[in-house]
This record gives structure tokens, sequence and C-alpha cells, in this order.
């Protein structure tokens, strides 16, 4: 427990300087939130200052941020008058999460069998077929991947919509487009780490005490093999879950991704800031998560 | 009386990158109930593919040739099905491997890997009376508070410790042949002792034969009724173990006893290593396997591989220099046993 106790303590400090980092180089780099090809009076300046409490002294503004922070408030958008950043957070994330949510589930449900049916039949045809497939999905990049199956399955079949989420059918190209990368990336972990636990030591004593090469397979090898992937599972959630800027974009999906890249073509620095955050401690949690769950998964590890 | 097993004409080769690696080539040998047969040999040797092929539990890579007899109960275990081996495996023939560190899976606890032995072979048994086993085996093998440690994780044990669990575990079953292939050679010298006296009483407890494979003489002394001395894939000596030791009657084993340390040994005795380095399977030797290295090999040594000659009863050994016709000179070392 003062393991849990004290990896809190040091996901608050990580995310304390990621704050704090993201609020030095937004005030750092040059032009403000209003500058603009039209000039504008030094007075609405000022004003504009002013209402946003620019001039106040960056230490301050900053602890007006970390407070602000504390209540769930990332302050107001710079763009947008009389919208609040958690506003765009609250609009964007839930569908960004639900894709990704769909997605991860779609990626483990398919990457672990697939990986497991390629080590199992190692150098076979369907061997040949995941391996094939998984370096398409690791290669190709999602712009291409998406365009494709849009071209193909909206345009050509017709049966899948190519843009928005109005029915179910609307998820299964986003959610492979989304899912293509970690799909692949997964798959090829599994393969290699199944395969490397079935020549273990461990795995001939299995098969010493008679077991069917299925029992060796799901009572000895596969969660050994899953070690390996849980690593890997923190950063690849966090990643599908917070969303896709080029899947969001394609399929016209109003997702946090789509306010995040606007809002920094447009220079909202609040936005930025705030997202940025969001993404930060939503990557620690899961990362945290994955910690606690090695725990559970492997013995040797301790909270200590 | 039957042999519990034995094993006619094995051999065993390999596909590697770098050729046909013919690891075993020809062995035969028998073993009686409730005997233990040492089977001794360096690293490349084939001791230990030989002992694998019993459960066929080899590599992929790995092919028996046809002519292969393993005679167990009545059957070919070379030819028997997938289904049929696997009740064998651990029912029958259980087996303890060399590193007890790495053989025993790390996210099992380790009561439940050894009931798992019980219940694959045992499929009556209740989770209660399967557990209950478990406890009186670990009692067995003289594991402290078996209660607490049955509920442990392989990384809380030692290496004697996991070992244990190991022979617990092989024992399970009640199997009619043991195989432990150099199961002390990963642990230091007091826990190896320990471990070899458990062998020998669970050996007599139990009725069970052993084959126990080792590159330790000294192991095989301690251990052993009688002795197969392997080399460059070939058997070249089998003799009990106290003729093995009274007259070595190959070269081979000669130079394995002068390797082996003494403390009475007078230090200013050297020891003495055989020269050279084993002989490359993918391309063995055409005569005798061990004469490159052999002080006394003779021009007849490299011309083909020799046929056994009968020392005493059950003694035979692969050496041209005991047949009676050799010349009995300077470098025939077994020239005073003649009568």
């Amino acid at each position: 427990m003062a393991y849990i106790a004290k990896r809190i303590g040091m996901m608050l400090l990580a995310l304390f300087i990621i704050i704090l980092l993201t609020f030095v180089i937004e005030h750092s780099i040059p032009g403000g939130p209003f500058t603009s090809d039209r000039k504008v009076s030094k007075e609405v300046e000022e004003a504009l200052e002013e209402k946003y409490h620019l001039n106040d002294p960056l230490p301050k503004q900053f602890l007006d941020y970390l407070t602000g922070i504390l209540h769930g408030d990332f302050g107001p958008s710079y763009k947008y008058t009389g919208r609040e950043v958690s506003e765009f957070i609250g609009e964007g994330f839930p569908l960004s999460a639900k894709l990704g949510g769909i997605t991860v589930l779609f990626v483990l449900l398919a990457s672990i069998p697939m990986g497991i049916l390629a080590a199992v039949k190692n150098g076979k045809w369907q061997d040949m077929l995941v391996m094939t497939l998984a370096t398409f999905g690791v290669t190709i990049p999602s712009f291409v991947i998406a365009s494709i199956l849009i071209y193909v399955f909206s345009f050509r079949l017709g049966v899948f919509p190519s843009f928005g989420l109005d029915s179910w059918k609307g998820y299964i190209l986003p959610v492979i487009t989304l899912g293509g990368y970690s799909l692949s990336y997964l798959a090829r972990q599994m393969r290699s780490s199944l395969l490397e636990v079935m020549g273990m030591d461990y795995i001939r004593t299995a098969r010493a005490k008679g077991l069917t090469e299925v029992q060796v397979i799901f009572r000895h090898a596969l969660r050994n093999a899953l070690i390996p992937l849980v690593t890997v599972l923190g950063p690849t959630i966090a990643n599908l879950l917070t969303g896709s800027f080029v899947v969001e974009q394609i399929f016209a999906l109003p997702g946090l991704g789509v306010y995040f890249v606007n809002s920094v073509s447009q220079r909202d620095y609040t936005t930025i800031m705030g997202v940025t955050i969001f993404y930060a401690a939503f990557l620690l949690a899961m990362v945290f998560l994955v910690d606690v769950f090695y725990v559970l998964i492997d013995p040797r590890i301790k909270f200590d | 009386m039957d042999p519990v097993i034995s094993i006619e004409n094995l051999s065993v080769s390999f596909q590697t990158g770098s050729g046909l690696v013919q690891a075993v080539r020809g062995i035969s040998y028998k073993l009686n109930p409730g005997e233990i047969l040492g089977i001794v040999g360096e690293s490349g040797s084939g001791k230990s593919v030989s002992s694998m092929s019993i459960l066929r539990l080899l590599p992929d890579t790995a092919r028996i040739s046809d002519e292969s007899k393993i005679i167990f109960g009545g059957r070919n275990l070379v030819s028997i099905s997938r289904k049929e081996m696997r009740e064998i495996r651990g029912g029958q023939i259980a087996m303890i491997f060399q590193d007890p560190m790495s053989s025993i899976n790390p996210l099992i606890p380790v009561g439940k890997q050894v009931g798992e032995m019980i219940s694959q072979h045992q499929h009556e048994k209740s989770r209660g009376e399967i557990q209950k086993e478990v406890l009186e085996l670990f009692r067995k093998v003289r594991i402290p508070e078996p209660e607490k440690r049955i509920k442990c994780y392989p990384h809380e044990f030692s290496g004697g410790m996991r070992q244990r669990v190991m022979i617990a575990m092989a024992l399970a079953n009640h199997p009619k042949l043991l195989i432990a292939d150099e199961p002390t050679t990963a642990l230091d010298v007091t826990i190896q002792d320990q471990i070899l006296k458990q062998l020998r009483e669970l050996r007599r407890e139990y009725g069970t034969s052993v084959i126990f494979i080792t590159h330790d003489l000294a192991v095989v002394a301690e251990l052993c009724d009688r002795v197969e001395v392997m080399y460059g894939g070939l058997i070249l000596e089998e003799a009990p173990i106290d003729e093995l030791f009274e007259h070595p009657s190959h070269p081979y084993t000669m130079g394995l006893m002068a390797a082996i340390p003494d403390l009475e040994r007078p230090r200013s005795l050297p020891l003495y290593p055989i020269p050279g380095s084993p002989p490359d399977m993918t391309n063995p030797p055409k005569g005798c396997p061990f004469q490159p290295r052999c002080p006394y090999a003779r021009r007849i040594c490299a011309s083909r591989v020799p046929d056994f000659i009968s020392v005493s009863e059950q003694h035979a050994s692969r050496c041209f220099l005991l047949d009676p016709d050799a010349p009995q000179d300077e470098k025939n070392p077994f020239k005073y046993r003649k009568s």
C-alpha cells in the first residue's frame, strides 16, 4: 500500500512538472493569442490582456492556472469567446473514449488470438498470413488504410458509411483504421513472446507431465507470454482512448483529437495546454494501472 | 526378470544450419527393475538427447530413426500415438531436469504444479484428496512447513528446494521409471548430497527404477548400480559400478577417472584433464569417436567403430585393445589384465 501511495505521489509530481513545462513553453513562444494580421489598437490589446489576466506576473498566472486545474477548470478559450476549455474536453472526450474503448476491445480480442495462432502454427501458412497482415498494419499509415477502406467499403460496396457514428455500422471503418497499428504491433509481440516462452524449460516440464499441447499453451505458456505485452498495453490504451486526429478528421467525428489540432492551428493557448495536460494525466493513470496489473499477474513483482 | 525399459539401436539426429548433427548413433541398453543406471558423458556426448527421446521431449528439429526401439511395458515408445505417450509422461515415466530454477513455472504456486501432475493422471481424485497427497509428497521430500510452502511461488524457494519440488512432482504418480537429467548439476555440493540421499531413499520406498544422467563420475559412484559411459553418440563402456572403478576398460573411462579431484591425492600430483575436445557430430569420426584424443590409439582405431568386447559377465567395452589378439606391448593399457 505504501508503494501505491508512493506511486501516486510520483504521478502527481510528474504531472506538476508537465503542467509547469507546458505553461512555460506556451508563454515563451513568440506571438500572443491575440496576434493577428489585422492591427489591433493598443487599448483593445490592453483590455484583452486585462480580461484574461495576462498582465499579471507570470508566477501568479501559473498559480491561478494550477488552482483552476485542481477545480477542473482549464480556463477560458482564447478563440471562442464565452467557451471554457473544460467544455471542449467534455464534448470531445466521450466520443473519442467510446470509439477508443471499442477499438481497445477489438485490438485485444483480435491481436492476442492472432499472435497465438501465428506462434502455434510457426512457419505454416497461418503464421505467414498473420505476419503479412501485421506487417502491412505496422507500415501503412492510418490515413492510407482509411482511404482504402472508404473506397472499397463505402464507395464501391456501399456497406459501411464513410462518416458519422449514427449506427453500429459507422464504427467499423474508424475502429479498423484506429486500431490497425496497435493490432498489428500487439499480434507480432504476442507471437514472438509466446514463441520465446514455448522454448522455456518449464514448458518442457509441463509436457513431461502428460499435458496436451492446448493445456500447455493455455495453462502454462499464455500467462508468461502476456507479461511483456502488458508493458505496451498502458500507452496503447491511453493512445487509443484519447482519440486520433487523423481518424476523427477523415471520418468527420467531433472527438478530442479534432479540438486539439484545431486549437494548435488557431493558437488557442489555453485549449492546447488543457488538452495536453489532460492527455498527460490520462497516460500517467494508464501506466499506473498497468503497473498494478503487473503485480496481479506476476507473483515475482511485489508492491515495494 | 524382464527389464523395465530396453533401448535398442537408438539413433537421434538434428537438422541444424550447419548440417545434420548425429547426436546419438545407435545405442542399446536395458534397465532392470529397482536399478539405478548411470549414464555418464561430457556435454555433447548424446546422454541428454538419448534420455529426452524416451518421452519424446526433443525439439521439432530432432528425428529419431525408424530402426530405433524403446520398449517399455511391451510397447515401442518411438511409434506409439501422442495420446498414448501423454498417458506415459508423468504417469509411468517421470522426469527431473537439470536446472530447477527454470524448470518450474514462475507464475503458478508450487503446490498447484505438483497437484496438476496428480489430477492429470488420476481424474477421479477430488481437490481435497489431491491437496492431501501433495502435502504428503512435500513431507516425503523434506520440504519444511509444507502447509505453508505449497502456496508459495517458485521464486520464494532456493534451488535445492525447487529440485525437491521437482522430485515430489516426478514421484506423484508412483512412476515405474524416473529419468533424472543432471538433477544436481546446478546445485552446490552440500545440497547435491542431500538430493542424492533423497533419491536413494525414495527409490527404496517406491521401488522406482532410475536412469541418472550426469557428467560427474563421483556422483555416479555414490548413487548408481550400473553405468553406461557415453561419448560421441555411442556407449563406449558398460559395467556395474564397482567393476567400472576397479577395472575401467576403456581409455576414455580411464581418462575421466584420472580427472576426478581427490582430497587424498598428494598435492604434487596434478589432475590430468583429457587433452583435445569432443568430436564434431555433424561429421563424426569414422572409427572410435575417442580415437583422436586417445593416448593409446592405433591405426585400426580410426578405421571403424570397435564392437563391444566382454570384460566380464556384465561388463563390456568398445576398445580394440581388449581383443585377445591385440599386441600386448607397452602401449596397451590392458596388458596386465591377461591371466
